[in-house]
């Protein structure tokens, strides 16, 4: 029977928000303002004002996590996230409830805290080290790795002000990622530095937690990284908790949107993404499952089918529709046209409704947008929406990969099977084929 | 690799009745209100952090600076050359029968101390924020690293000190063997004055703008400059609740062989062991707050 590592319960936070108070109206006011302003700005810091506003940065919080578990916490910008890193990590107090911590408890929440850049990279990593935690003995047998980790050999006497950014990241999360405590909480670190070294990070947060049984907490917005190393996931919205299970599940219900009236149709009568000058031919496109229900997510491989309402001005014969997809960056990653085709559309006056079908790709989960343009027969758009909608590829991992999922992977990832035969039957086969 | 080095924890860390409960140590997070006790258990399992900061401090006082440690030097021998000519020749304030440039050196060594510590701690908080709002340590190591740090600059001091004393030829009595608990009793109280300040500050941004002040004005409050015996003796006793005039005082007769004045040392030992006691437990009361106000 084992405690959990971690227990919370029903944590909360309270900050007072000052509120953005009337302004001077006139210079009397501003007299007496300025003269009752130092009492007031004492009351506000103690807390005492009563033009203060209540903000539960954090509400009644409560989980358990067992010794060994890596538990991604996911939510977004404000929901809580870091007020909960810091209550757990002792920087601050939570306001009621209260958190029981079984080990030695490091967290990260910002890469090189206590760095001092004049010092040599030798100095920092001690300094740093203990600033974290470690015992010097505990440096010292791990000082080699560490240098080796972060690939500063050459460096290691010159001050850390002289190295570039990606090295200093690279110094700074080495001496981290060398914490042998029981219980690790990492905040967003792993936003920084290059590729390479983030997935080297997260092999070794892996490697942490899988290899001692190492409770690890891990904050990311990186949902393929939460996925692929969290066995569990807490939802955080407003400060609460609101979903708590197998990560997959999680990071699936954070990327619907369930907000009311977001459906999947999107109105283009009067949007803004519409140039000026074109006539509104595309009123209304709405994206759709199988089974024609309204959706705003897609899984790789999975049948999609878009409509749009046309209202043209004038009769077009052969109109050409084109779909483009572009991810987060804006790069186009593909296009579905009534031009690439077997068959082009037929004529279209009058209000009708244009419907196309496809498969979506392997894409890169996350976010895509596209746009809608209509053509009546030679090369130029007669309407143009950029975007007209958006549609969310969901990382269901159709890879099967243990491996996190970074964008420089590329844009589409396409599933694959892989083996290795032993040199020999390679060459009998070879041999055989000859022969 | 390593693993199997670093994990046991040492026999000291695992309280006496936790053995049931299992190696780890457990650890309860909840608010917490009014005055808190200090974890001394928890300072001394993070010694070597303080070892850390105050070598931190030292190193880069002197990193890219010409002429280095020799700052040090300078420093307080031209305070020294500008307190005689203008306190010892023209205003000929009385010395205690020694060379004025004695006199005020002995008194400078620990009031340069003092008040280097409490201007250099009360700013420690604010100044590297990072260490309240990114990471838990024991937040009394930060303006306490500054002090150590000072200890240095005061050991270096005292070899100017003993070529100053070759020079006049002045001798050292066996009083000198009382000057380490001397230090002590200023670290206490310039720790005590530090940590406090450097709470106070990290809340209220408005008293940085005391401190030099403070620090200014008490210099004048602290036989420096002149002897105790200067002071009339029914006042002796009131001079002596400032901790660095007993302190001073005592640096003089320790040096010099002067006699003792056990009352006024006795009362500023009382009080650097208040200033002391009132700091660290002003500091652990606002401690909690210091992330959400920092």
């Amino acid at each position: 029977m084992t405690k959990p590592a971690i227990k919370a319960e029903g944590i909360s936070k309270l900050y007072r928000l000052e509120h953005g108070g009337a302004g001077s109206k006139t210079f009397r006011d501003l007299l007496t303002d300025m003269a009752t302003a130092p009492l007031r700005r004492f009351r506000q810091i103690r807390g005492s004002d009563v033009s203060m506003e209540d903000f539960w940065a954090v509400q009644d919080v409560s989980f358990e996590i067992q010794p060994g578990e890596v538990i991604g916490i996911i939510g977004r910008n404000g929901a809580g996230k870091s007020t909960l890193l810091k209550i757990l990590s002792r920087i601050v107090e939570p306001t009621r409830g209260q958190v029981t911590l079984r080990g030695r408890v490091a967290s990260l929440l910002e890469v090189g805290t206590g760095f001092h850049p004049e010092l040599t990279g030798r100095e920092n990593i001690y300094l740093n080290g203990s600033i974290l935690g470690m015992k010097k003995r505990e440096i010292d047998t791990q000082f080699d790795e560490i240098v080796a980790f972060a690939e500063i050999e050459r460096f290691l006497d010159t001050p850390v002000k002289r190295y570039s950014s990606g090295m200093y990241v690279r110094l700074a999360f080495a001496v981290a990622a060398h914490l042998q405590p029981e219980i690790l909480i990492v905040d967003e670190v792993l936003a920084v530095g290059d590729a390479d070294f983030q997935k080297k990070c997260l092999g070794k947060m892996r490697e942490v937690s899988k290899g001692d049984g190492r409770t690890v907490i891990f904050v990311s917005h990186n949902m393929g990284a939460v996925t692929t190393l969290c066995n569990r996931a807490l939802l955080l919205e407003r400060g609460q908790l609101v979903a708590e299970g197998p990560s997959s599940e999680v990071v699936d219900r954070y990327l619907v949107p369930v907000a009311e009236g977001v459906t999947g149709a999107f109105d283009l009568r009067n949007t803004t993404a519409r140039a000026d000058n074109f006539p509104k031919i595309v009123v209304a496109a709405r994206v759709m499952d199988e089974s024609r229900r309204l959706t705003l997510t897609a899984s790789p491989f999975q049948k999609i089918r878009i409509e749009l309402d046309l209202v043209p001005p004038f009769p077009m014969r052969t109109p050409m529709v084109d779909i483009g997809f572009n991810n987060a960056r804006g790069e186009r990653i593909f296009l579905v046209s009534s031009n690439l085709s077997p068959t082009p559309l037929g004529s279209a006056n009058g209000i009708s409704t244009t419907s196309v079908t496809f498969e979506m790709p392997p894409l890169y989960p996350g976010r895509y947008e596209f746009d809608i343009g209509i053509m009546p027969v030679s090369g130029r758009y007669i309407d143009h929406i950029t975007p007209g909608g958006t549609i969310e590829v969901l990382h269901d991992n159709y890879l099967q990969t243990s491996y996190p999922y970074f964008v420089e992977m590329g844009a589409v990832l396409v599933p694959s099977r892989w083996e290795s035969a032993p040199a020999v039957e390679v060459v009998e086969r070879e041999t055989a084929r000859i022969i | 690799m390593n693993n199997d080095i670093a994990e046991p924890l040492p026999p000291s860390a695992v309280p006496p009745g936790a053995a049931d409960k299992g190696p780890l140590r457990e650890m309860v997070i909840r608010p917490r209100s009014g005055w808190i006790a200090v974890d001394w258990r928890e300072l001394w399992e993070a010694r070597e952090l303080l070892y850390f900061l105050v070598l931190r401090d030292v190193k880069v006082r002197y990193k890219q600076t010409v002429l280095g440690v020799a700052w040090a030097v300078l420093q307080p021998f031209f305070t020294m050359l500008v307190f005689t000519v203008i306190f010892g020749r023209f205003a000929k304030i009385p010395s205690d029968g020694l060379p004025y440039a004695v006199f005020v050196f002995a008194g400078l060594l620990p009031w340069t101390f003092f008040s280097n510590n409490i201007s250099q701690a009360s700013m420690s908080l604010m100044n590297q924020q990072s260490l309240l709002t990114k990471i838990y340590l024991p937040r009394v190591f930060v303006p306490a690293a500054s002090v150590g740090s000072g200890l240095i600059d005061l050991l270096v001091s005292f070899v100017v000190f003993a070529g100053l004393m070759l020079f006049y030829g002045v001798g050292v009595g066996p009083g000198v063997l009382v000057i380490p608990l001397l230090v002590l009793l200023t670290t206490a109280a310039s720790l005590g004055v530090g940590l406090g300040l450097a709470a106070l500050i990290v809340t209220y941004r408005d008293f940085r703008y005391v401190v030099p002040f403070l620090v200014q004005s008490w210099m004048y409050l602290s036989p420096v400059i002149y002897p105790v015996s200067m002071v009339p003796p029914q006042w002796q006793p009131l001079l002596a609740l400032n901790p660095m005039a007993g302190i001073i005082d005592g640096f003089r007769s320790a040096l010099f062989g002067l006699p003792w004045n056990y009352t006024t040392l006795s009362v500023s030992s009382f009080s650097s062991i208040i200033l002391l006691i009132c700091g660290l437990y002003y500091f652990r009361r606002t401690e909690r707050k210091f992330a959400d106000v920092a």
